[in-house]
């Protein structure tokens, strides 16, 4: 319902910048995460946005009209905290009633609000309850409500679910993004965690040491990533990396990697490609497969077995391929501990090529 | 095993050293009330009172001589209470306010604010009476009630703003953050949420405030005047009159009486003064 605008926007505390001229558009009704490590500034940004904290400079514009200097609640927004953040002296109606008495609202409206809030999020056996009568799940679920209750165009979710267990963490995944698409708020979440971006975003932004790293949807990022910190922080277990370099044969690149080459001719190059440019080949663990494929796509590359992980559906295969480490996501039927040295080959359509030198996608 | 016995002993030892320390006064305090002149004359001290009664306890309360007036030390008490009452509600008010601006606004120089703070927490305020001497002098306060008043809660502001400031400073922030997105203003957050959360720390200044405010004489004798004198300048004047016979029975009940107050605030909240000071310093 709200269109949100970045602008230049940087941040520094003394003399060290958390971030610096940030650029980013949010769009209407979209779900955009906020993903990176601890420390990459996700959290400012999210409280700057809010109005919590100010920008050294630059603009944020909601719905076209420049916010710095208004306080949060004149942003038209709301936010749930990691900590739940309710308030430990009230009841969950009280809770969610509170920023609708200090907006002056009727008694009677409020009480309808909190009524169509709490059905919404099944609280309403617990109005009556305290924070500390309630336990992680419900006070989260309290949590949204408070913020749900007041009619904002925009949501703010800061690592709302990392003080969960895992079981109700992918539940309230699903819950939060259902009520997304029921109530069509455009929303930032900021999260570390890889699993909710993919799961729940419409968009996500990689943030690291306070620079945008890509800003795309999920599978485009996961397929396609910008550089090799994307490709390592996106996916359960990471992109395997290995070390080679650009070779033109009979007109074709390949990839010339210690002991066995890759023919990139299929690979989409955002400029031609320069032979003897050392690149990193970036190759996903479900995109690699036991035995030798048959005409122009083997790639001749052997790896000793070295250990598996068993994860239910699948198994992880991890080898060696010369020195550098490499695994695969198979079936655990095909799954195989004999420490032999086998053929392997690669599914040539998904492959990332990446500058050793930029770290950047070619 | 032995050494544990051992120490055990030296524990229950020291523990009991200390006791007798600080009973043994008490001790013969009540127990003189309780005598009459003849029996005390005898030098006794440690005796049990053979015809205990609280004849002399009347005396102090509301007959007993301090200079001209026969009145006992029932207006002092008064005093106190007038005293004593406003400078605790103002001085409590305005320094959980003052602490909690320190703590969860952006105050500017919030350092330096602090510094000043615990300066004027560690003055010795013997240095400054004669400045405020001349200070209530020109407001016109000077030997008045309010000139008392004011004074008590000046005195109580630095220590008790540090009390509250870090109470508040524990909190976790982000229910500031909560607060303020959802549209409160300074007052409503103080007023509606901070507040609730804050009555274990209350308790804390209170007493701090009560057994101060008190057991003061210094500041009382200067600045109250002679109409308003509190109990323990009323106290001091009936004990260390040098006119007749020292009752000495009358005496020691005069001050127990006085000192019966910020006992039995003690006695009736101790437990939260205790669970107040852990919460405050330990619990997020």
């Amino acid at each position: 319902m709200s269109e949100l605008n970045i602008v230049n926007l940087s941040k520094r505390f003394d003399n060290t910048a958390v971030f610096e001229n940030i650029n980013l558009s949010v769009r209407e009704k979209e779900f955009l995460v906020l993903l990176g490590p601890s420390g990459c500034g996700k959290s400012t940004l999210l409280n700057i946005i809010a109005g919590l904290e100010s920008p050294t400079s630059g603009r944020i514009e909601i719905d076209g009209k420049d916010v710095i200097g208004l306080e949060p609640k004149d942003r038209g927004l709301s936010m749930v905290f990691q900590s739940y953040a309710l308030y430990p002296t009230m009841t969950v109606r009280g809770n969610m009633s509170f920023g609708l008495q200090v907006a002056g609202l009727k008694r009677s409206e409020i009480e309808r609000k909190v009524e169509k809030a709490a059905t919404m999020l099944h609280l309403t056996e617990l109005l009556d309850r305290k924070p500390s009568q309630l336990s992680g799940g419900q006070r989260q679920r309290a949590a949204i409500g408070r913020a749900l209750v007041r009619d904002v165009s925009l949501f703010l979710f800061d690592e709302p679910l990392s003080n969960l267990d895992a079981k109700l963490r992918s539940q309230m995944r699903g819950e939060i993004r259902r009520l997304h698409d029921t109530l069509g708020v455009t929303s930032i979440y900021v999260t570390h965690d890889q699993v909710e971006a993919m799961t729940m975003a419409s968009s996500i932004v990689v943030l690291k040491g306070g620079v945008i790293q890509q800003h795309a949807e999920p599978q485009t990022l996961y397929d396609e990533p910008e550089n090799l910190f994307v490709a390592g922080f996106i996916g359960a277990s990471p992109m395997n990396i290995l070390k080679g370099r650009i070779a033109i044969e009979a007109g074709r690149p390949v990839a010339a990697c210690t002991g066995f080459q890759v023919d990139l001719s299929r690979y989409r190059f955002k400029a031609p490609p320069v032979a003897g440019q050392e690149i990193a080949l970036g190759v996903r663990p479900e995109n690699v497969c036991f035995g030798e494929a048959g005409g122009t796509s083997n790639t001749g590359v052997m790896a000793r077995i070295d250990y598996v992980e068993p994860l239910g559906a699948d198994t992880l295969v991890w080898t060696k391929v010369g020195d550098e480490a490499m695994s695969l996501r198979v079936d655990p039927r095909e799954a195989r501990l004999d420490r032999q040295t086998v053929p392997l080959h690669f599914d040539l359509d998904r492959l990332s090529v990446f500058s050793r030198e930029t770290e950047r996608r070619l | 095993m032995n050494s544990k016995i051992i120490g055990r002993i030296g524990i229950y030892a020291f523990l009991a050293v200390s006791t007798a320390f600080f009973l043994i006064p008490v001790y013969i305090m009540v127990t003189t009330s309780l005598k009459g002149m003849p029996e005390i004359r005898e030098g006794n001290i440690f005796a049990l009172p053979l015809d205990p009664n609280f004849s002399a306890w009347f005396k102090a309360w509301s007959s007993a001589c301090i200079g001209m007036a026969c009145d006992g030390i029932r207006g002092g008490f008064g005093n106190s209470l007038k005293i004593m009452v406003p400078s605790v509600i103002l001085s409590v008010a305005l320094s959980s306010l003052n602490g909690y601006a320190l703590a969860l606004w952006n105050v500017r120089r919030a350092e330096l604010m602090l510094g000043l703070l615990m300066a004027g927490a560690f003055i010795p305020y013997q240095v400054l009476l004669y400045p405020l001497v001349i200070m209530t002098r020109t407001l016109g306060i000077y030997g008045t009630l309010p000139g008392i008043i004011a004074i008590h809660v000046l005195f109580g502001l630095p220590v008790l703003t540090l009390i509250f400031r870090n109470f508040y400073a524990s909190l976790p922030t982000e229910i500031m953050k909560a607060a303020r997105v959802d549209g409160a203003g300074f007052m409503q957050i103080y007023w509606r949420i901070m507040l609730p959360m804050s009555p274990s720390i209350l308790v804390v200044a209170v007493i701090l405030q009560v057994t101060g405010i008190w057991n003061d004489y210094l500041l009382g004798l200067i600045f109250a005047g002679r109409d308003n004198l509190p109990m323990t300048a009323q106290l001091n004047n009936l004990v260390n009159s040098t006119f007749g016979e020292k009752e000495y029975n009358v005496n020691m009940a005069a001050t127990i009486l006085t000192a019966a107050t910020p006992l039995l605030v003690y006695l009736a909240s101790g437990r939260y003064f205790v669970r107040g000071i852990t919460s405050g310093a330990v619990k997020g």
